[in-house]
């Protein structure tokens, strides 16, 4: 998979040469490697998301599974490669993606109210200058609502227990009325309560046509709650169906050991690469 | 009154200014845990001002804006340059490049006062708010008199201006401002760039120290940029309280910290007064120490006293629960208040518990000591019931030893909703709990 006989493919010519890529798949990774400072984290991945289906990306600590979804967004620039949402390059298509990050990536000190914070997934709607109206307040208020939290729209969140923020979270995503969802471990350290609330939110999407792509650490409910699986360890392991994909064999080459010299030359890259920003 | 026109009023008008809009950016800042950065931009800016003067020899606002903003960016590269090479963590290399650069904006003054031009090393700490001076006005009318306005103070002018164009700016980004801090990640993948909102932030702070700089210094920019801020986040749990709040600090300490340096002093018989911008960063200090102390919610006391009502609520359950064990094994022991005290483990909270067991008529003192009344019984077999459901529920669902669960359950007691308590009994069978106590109803 890494050496493609064509290096730098023009987009109509990628989309010839991988048949398997189509312009209506959500989200469509081109040979993308990313990389940070200089180090690849991520090579050669190529991943067509299955449209209105709950994928699950999964593997061992280090993997690359949320560089994948950031580099995903476009919050992450890429070293090589090309990833495009429904078609199009990210930027045209932001108001089509959700996200749910991982809830120790902020603040929960800040001062704001779980409705707040669920109205943030409408600032895109709403537009640049413009303050929050009713109509929007009561559009997250039925957020809040699929995910059992009205009672505590106006706590502030560090107010709130793990599974609570959790769901918080969730809540803005729906918020977001996204065709595209990325969330980023969101059953990490939750109570059993939330866990039912996020799957059934879940199940809700796809049956709404939605896709959703999660970042899952816990093995044992993957064939519960997911249709798909990706098994990444720098590279795709393998991906499709959970029935097809998820066996021991596979979570064996995902999680057996890392791969020595694919991290030696990584590591080797950094180095070179540094002693030639030291140069310059 | 022509005196406190023309001297006290332009210097209260200025300080002020310059500490509010230093203060309404100084709560983002806070929130993206950047204060020290402000306190960086306004020491880096100083060669930057300096050298601006020298090449343009002009103290206008302009040619020093110019200098600052390249000293700004140059700091910017050296904090990053430091950072990669010199293996320091940010704030290290932030320190490092900031003293250096406030040094040599030290020196290089030096070097222009040597040219007998009027730029002084003290004024860069404190400023020379006691030269701002609105010559003209005679009483209040004047004020109004559009003959007057040329001579309105440049620097009060200037910060004026900067202070409006900064509330604007938060009125109209104020959404944007709240993401972009709370969570760049999503701000950024919904379109709300997180690197230019934080971008231009850090740009008009760097503008608003510039158009300080002069008339107050430094101290008091670096401590306009994190006291009111903080200062208002100890009362409040909102954004946009919290801002406002940051505003009428800033104002109480701006006008009182005038008056006191100003007046303060003759008021006890000294002669001088104090350095007005000083005094100003005193009060706002002794505000945010003051917040920290007396808040309501997140104030130190407060936190105390909810921790001391809470072991009280707890001991006055356990009163309860005694007396009603007492009574069950017939012991008629005459307790005292305080033997009661001593055996809910002594200290106030004890005290409390009391207190509040008979002021809501829980308990009453008799001849033979402390008794239950109706309603206090009546509460007291509730918990009593919780207790044993808990340790029936212990022992048969967990598989724990019977004394095993005494103390486990003398904590969930205290926690059990009457929801709970019902749920508890529908997984719980028999009247007896594992010490062979009936389980009351």
């Amino acid at each position: 998979m890494a050496l493609t006989e064509v290096h730098q493919p023009s987009r109509q010519d990628s989309l010839d040469l991988r048949p398997e890529h189509s312009a209506e798949s959500p989200l469509a990774v081109h040979d993308v490697t990313v990389a940070y400072h200089r180090k690849p984290v991520l090579w050669d991945i190529d991943f067509d998301a299955p449209i209105g289906k709950l994928t699950a990306i999964v593997g061992p600590n280090g993997a690359g599974k949320s560089t994948l979804i950031k580099a995903s967004m476009g919050l992450i620039p890429l070293a090589a490669g090309r990833i495009e949402i429904f078609g199009k390059a990210i930027r045209a298509q932001r108001k089509l993606v959700g996200y749910v990050p991982q809830r120790g990536s902020v603040d929960w000190d800040f001062p704001v109210s779980a409705l707040d914070v669920v109205c943030m997934g409408r600032y895109r709607a709403i537009g640049w200058c413009k303050p929050v109206t009713r109509a929007h307040k009561k559009a997250a208020m039925e957020c809040l609502d699929r995910v059992g939290m009205v009672d505590f729209a106006n706590r502030q969140i560090s107010q709130l227990s793990g599974g609570q923020q959790q769901r918080v979270f969730l809540a803005r995503a729906l918020a977001q009325d996204a065709q595209l969802y990325f969330m980023d471990e969101p059953f990490a350290g939750v109570d059993a309560a939330t866990e039912s609330a996020i799957v059934d939110v879940l199940r809700t999407l796809r049956d709404q046509g939605r896709t959703v792509i999660c970042v899952h650490h816990d093995l044992q409910t993957i064939p519960d709650y997911f249709d798909h699986v990706l098994l990444l360890n720098m590279r795709i392991v393998a991906q499709g169906p959970v029935a097809e994909v998820f066996t021991q064999e596979n979570l064996q080459k995902t999680y057996g050991g890392r791969l020595t010299l694919l991290d030696e030359a990584s590591e080797a890259l950094a180095r070179t690469s540094s002693s030639r920003t030291a140069k310059k | 009154m022509s005196l406190f026109l023309q001297i006290d009023l332009p210097a209260i008008l200025t300080g002020t200014l310059a500490a509010i809009c230093c203060a309404m950016l100084g709560n983002f800042l806070l929130l993206r845990r950047q204060s020290l950065l402000g306190d960086a931009i306004s020491h880096t800016v100083l060669p930057g001002i300096v050298v601006g003067f020298l090449v343009f020899g002009t103290r206008s606002a302009g040619p020093m804006l110019l200098g600052a903003i390249a000293a700004a960016l140059v700091a910017a590269v050296l904090i990053e340059l430091v950072k990669r090479y010199g293996k320091l963590e940010p704030g290290a290399a932030m320190g490092v490049v900031f003293s250096v650069m406030f040094a040599l904006g030290v020196l290089l003054m030096e070097r222009a006062a040597a040219r007998s031009v009027d730029l002084d090393a003290e004024c860069v700490l404190y400023g020379q708010l006691e030269d701002v001076l609105w010559l003209g006005p005679q009483t209040i009318g004047d004020l109004l008199d559009p003959s007057m306005w040329p001579g309105f103070p440049r620097e009060a002018l200037t910060l004026l201006i900067i202070t409006v164009i900064v509330a604007l700016a938060i009125m109209l980004f104020f959404k944007e401002l709240r993401i972009t801090a709370f969570d760049p990640e999503l701000a950024t993948s919904l379109g709300i760039h997180a690197g230019t909102v934080h971008f231009v932030t850090t740009a008009l702070v760097a503008i608003a120290a510039v158009a300080s700089f002069e008339a107050v210094g430094s101290i008091l920019v670096v401590a306009m940029l994190v006291c009111p801020a903080a200062t208002a986040r100890m009362f409040t749990d909102r954004l946009a309280t919290q801002v406002l709040l940051s505003v009428v600090f800033a104002m109480i300490a701006g006008i009182g910290g005038y008056v006191l340096g100003a007046f303060g002093p003759m008021w006890v018989g000294l002669e001088h007064s104090l350095s007005a911008a000083g005094m100003m960063t005193v009060v706002a200090g002794a505000l945010m120490g003051l917040a920290i102390v007396f808040a309501p919610n997140h104030g130190v006391l407060a936190k105390r006293w909810r921790a001391v009502s809470l072991s009280a609520a707890i001991a006055r359950e356990d009163l309860l629960a005694m007396l009603y064990r007492l009574e069950e094994n017939e012991a008629h022991v005459a307790l005292t208040s305080g033997n009661i005290r001593g055996a809910l483990g002594g200290g106030i909270p004890s005290r409390i518990a009391v207190r509040r067991a008979i002021k809501r008529s829980e308990i009453n003192f008799q001849a033979a000591g402390a008794e239950l009344t109706d309603t206090g019984r009546s509460e007291a077999r509730r918990l009593v019931r919780t207790h044993r459901l808990w340790e029936t529920y212990l022992v048969n669902e967990l598989g724990l030893r019977p004394d095993h669960v005494h103390a486990t359950a003398e904590q969930l007691e205290h926690v059990t909703s009457e929801e709970m308590a019902s749920e508890l009994r529908e997984h719980t069978t028999g009247a007896i709990d594992p010490h062979g106590k009936p389980i009351p109803d």
